[in-house]
């Protein structure tokens, strides 16, 4: 049994968050400056060469690097030898997003969704918790912006479909997406599970590392070929046309039932500010 | 790349052209999914608007709040489809232009060349560049709607690309 105080949890995320929100992941830079060195379309190339110059510029001066910082999506494996004392779990987190939207100047994008009021300090958070062996936790933080989130999808697919309908659900996505998600975007796919499970898994998805693959040869086959055919799409960043409106396709799976084959497909901008740490 | 001072004439807009890199300076209002519910109502019940719409150019946005000693805090474009239903109306009120990102509906591209206007499209995800062309800001109107406010922008060398054109064409076909 380890004890760890909630309030230790709540620092971590409050530093976790105040520095997504100001910096990409390391492989989505790198993923862009690919992008902006590779297209040759005119105006994709110089917002692809915007978009490199914001990134450093917001890092350099710690300030957000979209104006859009989120909802915060926060996902925790605790192990199950680790006792929490404390405030409970969902109240240190909401304070760590609370304290970090209003030290770091982040906008807070989070309203009722009926009268559309704004919460005023970008909380609730959206807290996913498993429970898994050992006595640590891993901590996923996502400030997830709208503008991609708004062009997601889920597919209840007939087995009979299989991969080709799987990839061609996901190449529709984007392409129904078209523009309007700030492309080059990153694509989390979910497969299998059920209904609720498939769009978490397309979320973890998306927090796995971009230029990863996923380690069964045919999901990753299902991930290669679905990158070709979006960026065959020529939508372009920002729509201005070209060659790159992905920067990855990441896929994650859960066995299903004989009858289904569900798949959510979760789209993020170019603007990957994932951050995961282990307490 | 086209040097560009808002308000625009209809000479400067006839010679833009979808495809177009613009830097615009002068003054922009922003607006979003909350201000244009309440700008629609406004108008609806025949009531005089907080702001002169006529000559203005709205831009879909809502910021981060300013770090001391900056005039505004992170600020790219918004979705602008999601002011589809909204745009045409204005135009024909006398809107001078919209800016965004992303493409709008057949409906606002005929609006557009209606009222021989033109639809910027900003950097998406550009934020934090497009605080540094930003050099005044302003609560103008809906205060109450924190981020989603009408803030009224003073801007310089704020870099976009031609989306719609007056002459019906579009950067996104």
């Amino acid at each position: 049994m380890r004890k760890i105080d909630t309030k230790e949890i709540e620092e971590l995320i409050y530093k976790m968050a105040l520095d997504a929100g100001v910096s990409l992941t390391d492989s989505c830079k790198k993923a862009l400056y690919a992008a902006r060195d590779g297209e040759t379309e005119g105006a994709a190339k110089f917002a692809l060469g915007a978009l490199c110059d914001n990134f450093e510029l917001a890092e350099s001066k710690k300030m957000p690097v979209c104006q859009d910082t989120g909802m915060a999506v926060v996902m925790m494996e605790i192990g199950q030898e680790v006792f929490l004392e404390g405030a409970p779990l969902a109240e240190a987190v909401n304070s760590a997003v609370r304290r970090a939207y209003a030290d770091g100047y982040f906008r807070k994008s989070v309203c009722d969704p009926i009268t559309r009021k704004n919460t005023g300090d970008n909380t609730p958070a959206v807290i996913h918790t498993d429970i898994v062996t050992g006595d640590k936790i891993n901590i996923t933080y996502i400030p997830k912006g709208f503008g991609s989130e708004n062009m997601s999808r889920v597919y209840m697919l007939k087995p009979a479909q299989g991969v080709e309908g799987i990839v061609d659900a996901i190449v529709e996505t984007v392409k129904i997406a078209g523009s309007r998600p700030c492309p080059p975007v990153i694509v989390g796919v979910g497969i299998g599970g059920s209904f609720d499970t498939c769009t978490l898994l397309a979320k973890r998805a998306l927090a796995r590392d971009l230029g990863t693959r996923n380690q069964r040869d045919d999901v990753a086959d299902i991930e290669k070929r679905a990158l070709d055919k979006i960026n065959a799409l020529g939508i372009g960043c920002q729509g201005f046309h070209g060659k790159i409106t992905a920067l990855g396709v990441n896929c994650e799976w859960a066995p299903t039932h004989i009858a289904g084959l569900p798949v959510a497909i979760n789209i993020q901008c170019h603007c990957m500010r994932c951050r995961k740490e282990v307490l | 790349m086209k040097k560009l001072t808002l308000p625009l004439t209809s000479k400067e807009v006839k010679e833009l052209h979808s495809g177009d890199s613009v830097l615009l300076s002068g003054i922009i209002l922003t607006a979003r999914d909350c201000a244009h519910r309440r700008i629609k109502e406004i108008m609806e019940r025949g009531e005089k608007l907080p702001f002169e719409i006529e000559g203005a150019y709205i831009y879909y946005a809502g910021p981060c709040p300013a770090k001391p000693g900056m005039a505004s805090g992170s600020c790219g474009p918004t979705t602008s489809a999601r002011m589809d239903s909204f745009a045409p109306a204005l135009l024909d009120a006398g809107l001078g232009g919209m800016i965004g990102k992303g493409e709008m509906s057949k409906e606002v591209r005929e609006a557009v060349v209606r009222n021989c206007k033109v639809y910027f499209a900003a950097i998406g995800g550009a934020g934090a560049l497009y605080a540094e062309a930003i050099k005044k800001s302003e609560c103008i109107a809906f205060p109450d709607l924190l981020s989603e406010a009408v803030y009224r922008l003073e801007v310089e060398n704020f870099p976009a690309v031609v989306a719609f054109d007056c002459y019906g064409q579009s950067i996104y076909d």
